[in-house]
């Protein structure tokens, strides 16, 4: 059974012609995920006041016209960012009781513009994996195939849209966490420039990596989440004070003339042929349209998941420091005194993965080997951000494969911490040099498994990116799984 | 104390802000509220939450900056120092570690008659902790989260301070600059000022650097200068018994005037400092630098200078009238008073000033140090003081009569008139009155006068206090001076 | 790098995380696997190492004004601790004095 809408101005449309209520659409939604997510487990919580909200919305619609496209929109948000109200876990037995006290600041902007927040959805504890097997609250299946992984970390938020169980969603990405599962998952994701969009209210993993981006069907949408969600807000201090409007200039532009990079190291021999012929189709796609593409280097990006590993688990280590039993939190009770406090709640309240992020980050800073390690990193990431520049001065944006491969099984890689890592390989340099990228549904492998097409661009070229993603979006067509099957297929 | 060696100190001073805001969010920078009602998701270190700089906190580094002449840097960063502790709500505190505000400047101090520089190594910015609380809490403790994030300047001078006096004049002059600038309150008291010491000896004459010791906890400038006393006691000790001194972390006790082993150096915690990835660095405009430059106040330094080329005060008393503004308000108040009073004596005001000086600096310090009050709410006006200076300028009293007013005004509450005319004081400088005193003196003691006259000048204190007692106290002790000795004809 | 199972602890202390002695010795190898291969950045030739602050093209750093908010009332700031006592958090005995 099809959603009651497909994309953001078939919403718009239907609810304005009052075709449907925006009490029947969330009421469509919240029932399509009581009736699927108990076999895909994409929301870890959900919103037991969404009806009452759409009611209050249809009032006021019976008055005035709806503000905003956005008006009476069902999201998903991912459980590591703030909606007050709702329990915020990122995953994890620590915060199994966190109750924000107030909105993430993209939280707040949905929520001004009307928007209806449906749940929060499932994710790898802390946002530290890639498979969302990492969740101490339970698994997520693709729904592909579900003895696959969505990819992770956010996992719930890719399947709630691929699985029409959300129109559109939030994640956040610090090493591939949209784009990877989006590709896995067969939609499309965006990870905005660095300083894009407030993380005021996105629980840290990697400060200087981490950004907020959307899960859509439809690049449109994904513009018009990107129009709402963009600026400062006076909480983010990395936030940068960019127009946010030259976003919608860039997507109305040509792909004609564009010239687009292929760097050689993203073709290497680690990746699937399946992947590899969905891409050289999808290029062709977009040389059909008129883009000029062209070989580049990018030779230091191999050394990204090293720099990625060190940078992303010393801020993790950081960041993650503030759990310690005493404001919030799982506290153990095994404790006579104050340090014991601490390391039994850390101990007992953290997963293995996240354990290990911060002893591997713990280390990297400590005395005696962070000049090795830690700033050894930095420099390289320094290295990464330059080639990148000077990349986009020959080409307006680069073309990749998001992933090496389709899916991969369940439990493949879980015993295997650096196979695991090595599925980002691809993603982490856009996180480490700050840059907008996207993965947008390519066609799928001969099996059935969703390919994703990653396109990388300078600093604030969202909209351009969008623009090229739109254009594959036509070509390749909207595909869903045919969810309740153990075996995925194509569904146009 | 011992005199082979030589202490090296240098201090580290935390100063916080007189903002309205924390450092980081926007909850109230207030003392004294109740228990964790200065909070936010900020300050409580919730998951999620960023910081935001705020813009006093930095203008007032930059001002403290300018007035102690270190560099403002126009770049700098925000680091995180990590340790866990319950008062620390997100297992790191805000600082500036590589790149500091301010570096160099120096602080001017008296080192007993001369005067020394003391440089300063660098000032930085970063946010206070909370407070934990055990007293009267069984198996438990408190934590209030009120003080976490309130802005602190953490000052850092150069090893240069060689005696426990001239540390605590360091420290008063610091104070001093950081009120005048706006800075700081500096109120010990509270905690807004405080101050750890880095100490080590080396042996007389030489200049390599011994192992030096931090000593922690010492919240008033009498602690600060009794734990570098027994500090150095201490490590001379075991310095002259062939042991080596451990470079460690010491406690200062106020109840035992003792320090003892806090952490050692083994024990020394690894901050695993790095940029702070929230906060961009720190850009500032050269025009605000100046714009702060010009606003700057006329700084201690430059008054102490005016004070002593304009009315003669000696520099080591003006440096003590403008420790605190409130103190040397009260002095210009009471010169002012002083200054009409001697045009309306026709007697020179200088005269005035200097005996305003002393007796402020020695009565009216005395008592202020003796009730640990500011002289404000002390009892008398500024008027007052300066009517009872005026008697002693004119004569009419003696000084050792004023001092006994000012005593009684402050035990009893009353105005200086009121006590004179009661206790009938006056000063006698009648050469008829004295001489009769004088004569009747002479008359009840012919041994002494006796032994004076054969050339023991010791008497000569003991009849002058004869004839001070019979005029209970009212004898002009100069006149009496001369007319016994013209009496006595010596 | 070859981390030893005495680095472990001591990291472990460090990040206030108690292991099982079964945890320290797979995280040391697994953690030794992890920096092995990080190691690889050693190969690399590096330009020398500049000061990382900004480069001042961006102007000058906007700041907040100095202007109060009303705080979080104490009962919803203590709302998610697992334990208070009246207006404070509680937490079990502090032993060390100072820090
Ligand atoms: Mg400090
Ligand atoms: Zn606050």
């Amino acid at each position: 059974m099809t959603p009651l809408f497909d994309g953001l101005a078939a919403f718009c449309r239907g609810r304005d012609s009052r075709q449907f209520s925006i009490e029947e659409a969330t009421r469509d939604y919240l029932s399509r995920i009581e009736r699927e997510d108990p076999e895909l487990g994409a929301f870890l919580s959900t919103n037991s006041n969404a009806v009452n909200r759409a009611r209050q919305l249809d009032n006021r619609m019976a008055r005035n016209p709806a503000p905003s496209p956005f008006y009476g929109y069902p999201v998903a948000i991912k459980d590591n960012l703030h909606v007050a109200g709702l329990p915020t876990t990122c995953a994890s037995r620590m915060l199994a009781n966190f109750r924000p006290l107030e909105n993430a600041t993209v939280v707040e902007r949905l929520l001004q513009s009307g928007a209806i927040v449906l749940g929060k959805t499932n994710m790898d504890e802390f946002a530290m994996g890639s498979s969302t097997e990492n969740s101490a609250m339970g698994v997520t299946r693709n729904p592909w195939d579900l003895r696959r992984v969505p990819g992770g970390s956010s996992g719930g938020s890719a399947v709630a849209v691929a699985a029409d169980l959300a129109p559109m969603a939030l994640g956040s990405d610090t090493g591939g966490s949209i784009r990877q599962p989006a590709a896995f998952c067969g939609v499309l994701g965006l990870k905005p420039t660095y300083g894009r969009i407030s993380r005021y209210g996105l629980v840290a993993f990697s400060s200087s990596l981490d950004q907020i981006g959307p899960f859509a069907r439809r690049a449109e949408d994904a513009l018009q989440m990107m129009l709402l969600l963009s600026g400062p807000d006076g909480r983010d201090m990395t936030v940068a004070s960019r127009d946010p409007a030259e976003m919608e200039r860039d997507f109305r532009a040509d792909v004609r003339g564009k010239v687009i990079g292929l760097p050689e190291e993203f073709f290497g021999d680690g990746l699937d042929p399946d992947v590899r012929a969905s891409l050289d189709r999808a290029r062709e796609v977009l040389s059909g349209e008129g883009a000029v593409f062209r070989p580049i280097r990018l030779p230091s990006a191999q050394y990204g998941i090293n720099v990625y590993y060190l940078i992303a688990t010393s801020e993790a280590a950081s960041n993650l420091s503030r759990y310690d039993g005493v404001r919030y939190g799982y506290r153990s009770l095994k404790s006579k005194n104050i340090r014991d406090m601490y390391t039994h709640t850390r101990q007992e309240g953290f997963g293995p993965e996240v354990k290990r992020r911060i002893l591997l980050g713990t280390f990297a800073l400590s005395a005696g080997y962070q000049d090795q390690y830690y700033r050894k990193a930095q420099q390289v990431q320094s290295l990464i951000r330059e080639e990148f520049d000077r990349a986009f001065h020959e080409v307006d944006m680069i073309f990749a494969p998001t992933t090496p491969t389709p899916p991969f099984l369940f439990g493949e890689k879980v015993s295997d911490p650096l196979a695991m890592y090595l599925s980002d390989i691809y993603t982490i340099s856009a996180n480490l040099a700050g840059l907008p990228a996207l993965s947008a549904p390519s066609w799928p492998t001969p099996s059935g498994l969703p390919v994703g097409v990653q396109l990388i661009g300078p600093a604030w070229s969202e909209g351009r990116l969008l623009r090229s993603a739109a254009i594959l979006e036509e070509a390749v067509g909207i595909r869903r799984p045919s969810v309740g099957t153990t075996r995925g297929g194509e569904a146009a | 104390m011992s005199t082979d060696f030589e202490m090296v100190v240098g201090l580290e001073v935390h100063s916080q802000l007189l903002t309205r805001t924390k450092l980081f969010c926007r909850c109230e920078n207030r003392f004294g509220a109740l228990p964790n009602t200065l909070v936010c998701p900020v300050c409580l270190g919730h998951p999620g939450v960023l910081p935001v700089l705020n813009r006093e906190a930095v203008r007032l580094g930059i001002r403290l900056g300018l007035a102690l002449g270190c560099t403002v840097h126009a770049h700098s960063v925000f680091d995180r120092k990590h340790y866990f502790y319950p008062d620390l709500p997100k297992g790191y505190q805000i600082s500036q570690y590589t790149h500091p505000l301010l570096t160099g400047g120096v602080l001017t101090v008296r080192s007993g008659e001369g005067l020394r520089e003391i440089r300063l190594h660098r000032i930085h910015m970063e946010e206070d902790a909370g407070k934990n609380l055990h007293a009267g809490i069984r198996d438990a403790s408190h934590v209030d989260l009120n003080r976490a994030g309130v802005p602190l300047l953490e000052i850092v001078s150069e090893p240069d301070i060689r005696t426990p006096e001239e540390a605590v004049d360091y420290l008063k002059k610091l104070r001093q600059i950081l009120r005048a600038v706006g800075v700081s309150d500096g109120n010990m008291e509270e905690g807004s000022f405080r101050c750890d010491a880095n100490i080590s000896l080396r042996p007389n004459g030489t200049s390599a650097f011994g192992t030096k010791v931090e000593i922690k906890n010492m919240n008033s400038f009498r602690f600060v200068q009794k734990a570098l006393v027994y500090e150095y006691e201490r490590q001379a000790s075991l310095l002259q018994r062939g042991e080596r001194v451990v470079s460690e972390t010491r406690l200062f006790d106020s109840s035992t005037g003792k320090t003892s082993t806090m952490r050692s150096k083994e024990e020394a915690l690894d901050y695993r400092y790095f940029p702070e990835p929230d906060l961009p660095p720190l850009v500032i405009d050269s025009r605000w630098v100046q714009e702060e430059r010009d606003r700057l106040p006329e700084l201690p330094q430059e008054r102490v200078r005016k004070l002593s080329e304009e009315m003669g005060i000696r520099e080591p008393d003006a440096e003590v009238l403008l420790l605190e503004e409130d103190f040397f308000r009260y002095f210009e108040e009471a010169r002012q008073e002083l200054s009409a009073l001697a045009r309306a004596g026709s007697w020179p005001e200088a005269q005035g000033t200097s005996r305003l000086v002393s007796f402020l600096l020695s009565e009216v310090l005395r008592e202020w140090n003796r009730k640990g009050v500011p002289v404000l709410s002390g009892e008398l006006r500024p008027g007052e003081i300066a009517y009872l200076v005026a008697q002693v300028v004119e004569e009419r009293l003696s000084l050792n009569q004023a001092k006994e007013v000012y005593a009684l005004c402050v035990e009893e509450l009353r105005s200086p008139k009121t006590v004179i005319r009661e206790k009938n004081l006056s000063q006698e400088s009648g050469e008829e009155k004295l001489g009769e005193w004088i004569g009747e003196v002479l008359a009840e003691n012919p041994a002494e006068v006796q032994s004076y006259r054969e050339g023991k000048d010791r008497v000569f204190g003991f009849l002058v206090g004869q004839v001070m007692k019979k005029s209970a106290g009212k004898a002009h002790p100069q006149k009496a001076n001369r007319l016994l000795k013209d009496a006595l004809g010596r | 790098m070859q981390l030893t199972r005495e680095q472990v602890t001591h990291v472990a202390r460090l990040a206030s995380l108690s292991l099982t002695p079964e945890e320290e010795v797979h995280f040391a190898g697994e953690l030794s696997h992890i920096l092995d291969y990080v190691e690889s950045l050693n190969r690399l030739k590096l330009p020398p190492p500049g000061l990382n602050v900004g480069d001042g093209e961006q102007g000058p750093t906007p700041l907040r004004d100095d202007t109060p908010r009303p705080s979080t009332p104490v009962d919803l700031a203590l709302t998610n601790a697992p334990d208070h006592s009246g207006q404070f958090f509680r937490v079990p005995r502090i032993l060390e004095e100072g820090r």
